[in-house]
């Protein structure tokens, strides 16, 4: 193994988003551990901060010998978007490949009449 | 329920787990001692209550402690390296316009080092679901009415960045020192459950 897992890398991987994008996390259920919280999945939010780059969580859990390492996003999400009410912001601390960009998402939420919170909130 | 770290079945599972490990050679007893000591060695909401102290008395300090508190803790002799590698820290401070409030909905991360080991509330599943959902329900149960003008942020850390609130500093404490100042800080004014 040529490079330590167990410190941050800065160069592991260029960042695909900056602060002010908006983005959205994937819609996933994985059956292992993860950092991307339920309540939080298929939402979107916007970054407000890259944090660095560190070893992906559910790497690290299934004891992989070189964990993926990704930057980390802090995005904040409207209460709105997530419980469908509440005037106040959630902020997560999500890696990168929890997350996408809108522009993809912005077909998918044409195309998704099964979100309930976008059906729910107005 | 399931939502507390603090019983004492849990205490023994841990007992056993490092028993297991020292057994299969993976750690010494005198390693995780060691490694127990620096954790907690000094760990107390003290640490936190004189950085709040510091930026309430010195705007150059606060500036540098919001943009990058990882690189202003060493000015009033603190860091967040004393676990197995330095967390990253990041303090978000409260203003007449936003309150912040601090939680962990995964498991119970918490910055340590500046707080102390965390309350059992903090790690409770009734705060770790509520306050991301009603914040403003959860802060009046703790005494603590935000007006509804006031926005609220709840920061989940969900992965390597550990937070602190920076509360507002209360009025007519113009003439009190520092040391003064950080006795007025509680545990609770770190966490955004209290005003300060």
């Amino acid at each position: 193994m040529s490079e330590s897992a167990e410190q941050p890398q800065p160069s592991a991987a260029a960042p695909h988003f900056a602060p002010g994008d908006r983005v959205r996390t994937r819609a996933v259920d994985p059956d292992r551990h993860t950092r991307l919280p339920a309540y939080a999945r298929g939402r979107t939010g916007r970054v407000l901060a890259v944090t660095g780059c560190w070893p992906l969580a559910d790497d690290v859990a299934q004891r992989c010998a070189e964990p993926r390492v990704e930057p980390v996003y802090t995005v904040a999400f409207a209460a709105r978007d997530l419980w469908g009410e509440g005037a106040h912001e959630v902020t997560l601390d999500l890696w990168q490949s929890y997350l996408e960009p809108t522009s993809s998402a912005g077909r998918a939420e044409t195309a998704d009449p099964s979100d309930p919170v976008e059906e729910a909130s107005t | 329920m399931s939502g507390t770290h603090a019983g004492n079945p849990v205490a023994a599972r841990v007992r056993r787990l490092e028993e297991r490990l020292v057994e299969s050679g993976h750690v010494t007893d005198e390693e995780l001692d060691s490694i127990l000591t620096r954790v907690l060695d000094g760990a107390s909401p003290l640490n936190g209550a004189r950085i709040v102290a510091h930026a309430w008395s010195d705007a150059g300090f606060r500036e540098r402690l919001l943009a990058d508190a990882n690189r202003a803790l060493p000015e009033v002799g603190l860091s967040m390296a004393g676990g197995l590698q330095e967390q990253r820290l990041k303090v978000v401070a409260n203003t007449p316009e936003r309150h912040n409030v601090l939680v962990c909905t995964l498991c119970s991360c918490y910055p340590v080092a500046l707080l102390g080991p965390s309350p059992s509330w903090y790690k409770s599943e009734a705060y770790r679901s509520r306050v991301v959902r009603e914040p403003r329900a959860v802060l009046a149960e703790f005494g603590l009415d935000v007006p509804a003008e006031r926005e609220i942020t709840v920061w989940d850390s969900s992965a390597e960045s550990r937070y602190m609130v920076l509360p507002r500093r209360p009025e007519g404490t113009e003439e009190l020192s520092e040391e003064q100042l950080a006795e007025l800080v509680t545990r609770e004014g770190l966490i955004g459950t209290a005003a300060v």
